[in-house]
């Protein structure tokens, strides 16, 4: 009976799943024709040759290679932001971890196929697999990513079964679905036991694979010896932009959904606040690593080096790097440091141009290096085609219509966590700041203080 | 074992790029027409490099015939996932069309830029296309290739003396660009064996390597001009 009410006070995160209504077909339409088209343009591409984008010699990456960096970089909101947030007992976590972990599956996917997009044979990608030399670090990325998109969607998985097992009691369609899903859960002492150490075992071992993502996709460029590229900072300086874009996404999302599924009840004005607060300390810190990078070459002066860096700030990509620093840097510090603008328009319009500014990043970093060759070449400048920019779309679509799918058949806040908030981390977390008091509290008084 | 080597002597090349037509006719490198060739996508395995100095009238232009340097230090076959470019016994910087998954890694390490990928399936003018030579295989759309050496003149004349029962002779191997110099500029053999012409000119004071800072060792070398 208690059950059914907590489940009846949490109605809400239900309504995505049992009522669907015309605007989310209309959705799901538009975001499928756009993949098809993508797919078309990338089925164009198969059949007549990379040469229908605009790559040439020497800018030989572009786009795919841009949006596979953009994208595995924003796969750091997730995993890693709810794996820190639990690791540290972060209590405002509960209605963020769900969401954070999902734009982690989707968008790891959806980098993960870049590379191979960018291929000019696809159908030799098992060459990886039958004659991958580790000492290149593409190999490096693949094991990577393979390890972090594996240990990433059991993460979400696990602290799913719960919920799936609420759905399944519910009754809810498809049953099949739930049945199989829920994996025999019945909330036993045992279960919740395990279910908790595997939690915990993948909550920690999930960080560091997190980091080691972005470190070897930034050694691609930074293991060259390429004006530019060539950069102990690297590692770090991916890392932070990474979860930088992340934390953006997240809040966007958050936003996003919070509007569409009428969850401010869950989703507070606090949670914005605390999240923001990342959001402005990770653009200092993508500031103070943009600094330190540019201030060294430019100290240092070695004209090759100097070539790449005029092309950035004066030359023809300096509307591309101004607009940058404006987007990741200028704008969220000016938005977020001040109490009135940091309400959720504000954040919204912070992260939006977070984005914007990372994406912007990612080309900075990959175009200029390639356009200035050491060697006296003639060197154009890369316009990418409409099939780079449809399927930059479809890249763009499949995250949303990720999102759709999953929030119409799973919930998008982890409700037995909520529950389990409610019940018992009042509690524990009042234990918890009494043993952080120089004097001891009597288990009494806490209770007194509870009431 | 042999190490194969080249040096260009640029006091006598004269910039005519009969080095670049020889070899594009000998490895069947595509011809892509104007249009792409505009956007960037010529391919040349030897290119030549000009560079303008000082200010009308006093200009000089100075030319540089690049192939691919085979260094003995390969930034690009370091990061190949696959090798489909490595460094054979021989010093060359081979390249295995069949094993390219064309991820442009190579092209992007590459330092020297002497990369060229195939953007769409190759094609020649149809004189060329009736007469391409059968010693080099055709590369398929989406695979990097560069200069070789013409590494298959070097399995021929290996057989050839092989199949006469002797040693290979100096003068036996020589790349098609070096072939074909009207001033002979190029000069080719073992930088290894000690009476080789390459290994007597890489002594000469004027010797100098394109990028040498790098540390990638180039194996060919360049004579400067004579002011």
């Amino acid at each position: 009976m208690q059950k059914n009410d907590l489940l009846e006070k949490d109605r809400d995160l239900f309504y995505s799943i049992e009522h669907t209504g015309p605007a989310f077909y209309w959705m799901v339409g538009l975001l499928m024709t756009i993949l098809a088209f993508a797919l078309f343009t990338y089925i164009i591409q198969i059949k007549f040759g990379l040469g229908i984008t605009g790559l040439a010699q020497p800018i030989s990456w572009g786009f795919y290679i841009v949006n596979f960096v953009f994208f595995i970089g924003i796969s750091h909101a997730g995993t890693l932001i709810s794996a820190i947030l639990r690791l540290s007992k972060a209590e405002w976590r509960r209605p963020i971890t769900r969401m954070a972990e999902v734009i982690t599956a989707i968008v790891l996917a959806i980098g993960g196929l870049h590379p191979i997009i960018d291929q000019g044979q696809p159908e030799r990608i098992l060459h990886l697999v039958t004659s991958g030399r580790l000492q290149s670090p593409l190999l490096w990325d693949v094991t990577s990513i393979t390890a972090y998109f594996a240990a990433s969607t059991v993460y979400l998985y696990l602290p799913l079964i719960p919920d799936i097992a609420i759905l399944r009691d519910r009754g809810t369609k498809p049953r099949w679905l739930y049945q199989f899903l829920s994996w025999g859960w019945q909330g036993t002492e045992r279960q919740k036991k395990i279910l908790e150490r595997a939690i915990n075992i993948l909550m920690v071992m999930v960080i560091p694979i997190a980091v080691s993502v972005h470190t070897v996709i930034s050694y691609i460029f930074a293991m060259t010896i390429q004006p530019g590229w060539h950069s102990t900072i690297f590692g770090p300086y991916f890392v932070a932009g990474a979860i930088f874009s992340g934390i953006a996404a997240l809040l966007i999302v958050m936003i996003a959904f919070r509007k569409v599924y009428h969850l401010e009840r869950y989703l507070k004005e606090i949670h914005f606040k605390y999240l923001s607060t990342l959001l402005l300390i990770m653009s200092l810190i993508w500031f103070y690593f943009t600094f330190s990078e540019y201030l060294t070459t430019f100290y240092g002066h070695e004209p090759d080096e100097m070539k790449v860096f005029f092309y950035k700030f004066t030359g023809d990509f300096s509307p591309y790097f101004w607009i940058m620093v404006i987007c990741n840097f200028i704008i969220p510090v000016g938005i977020l440091s001040n109490s009135k603008t940091r309400n959720i328009t504000g954040i919204f319009i912070a992260s939006v141009c977070v984005l914007i500014g990372m994406w912007l990043e990612r080309l900075i970093i990959v175009v200029p290096s390639l356009a200035n060759p050491r060697l006296e070449y003639p060197t154009g400048i890369y316009i990418p085609t409409l099939t780079e920019w449809a399927l930059f779309a479809g890249g763009v679509a499949v995250f949303i219509l990720g999102f759709l799918i999953f929030a119409k058949y799973f919930p998008l806040i982890s409700i037995w966590e909520i529950e389990e908030g409610r019940e018992t981390s009042i509690s524990e977390v009042a234990h918890r700041l009494s043993s952080y008091l120089p004097d001891d509290v009597e288990q009494d008084e806490i209770k007194k203080i509870l009431k | 074992m042999a190490r194969w080597g080249m040096v260009i002597d640029l006091n006598k090349c004269t910039g005519c790029a009969e080095c670049v037509t020889a070899c594009k006719v000998e490895n069947n490198v595509a011809v892509v027409g104007k249009d792409e060739s505009e956007m960037g996508r010529t391919m040349l395995w030897m290119d030549i490099l000009t560079h303008y100095e000082g200010e009308y009238p006093n200009t000089k232009v100075r030319y540089l015939p690049r192939p691919c340097l085979q260094c003995d230090n390969p930034p690009c076959t370091k990061v190949c996932p696959v090798r489909a470019t490595y460094l054979d016994p021989e010093g060359i910087v081979a390249q295995i069309f069949p094993q390219c998954i064309g991820c442009r890694y190579c092209m992007a390490a590459c330092p020297y830029t002497v990369k060229s990928f195939n953007w769409y399936e190759p094609h020649w003018p149809q004189e060329m296309a009736a007469a391409l030579n059968p010693d080099v295989s055709a590369r398929p759309a989406g695979v990097v290739e560069k200069c070789t050496f013409c590494v298959h003149r070097l399995q021929k004349a290996k057989e050839q003396a092989d199949s006469e029962n002797r040693e290979l002779q100096d003068n036996e191997y020589i790349p098609a660009c070096a072939e074909d110099c009207p001033t002979q500029a190029i000069s080719f053999g073992d930088l290894d064996s000690p009476h080789s012409e390459v290994s007597e000119l890489i002594r000469s004071p004027r010797i100098f390597t394109l990028l040498e800072e790098l540390g990638t060792e180039p194996k060919v070398y360049y004579l400067s001009e004579i002011e």
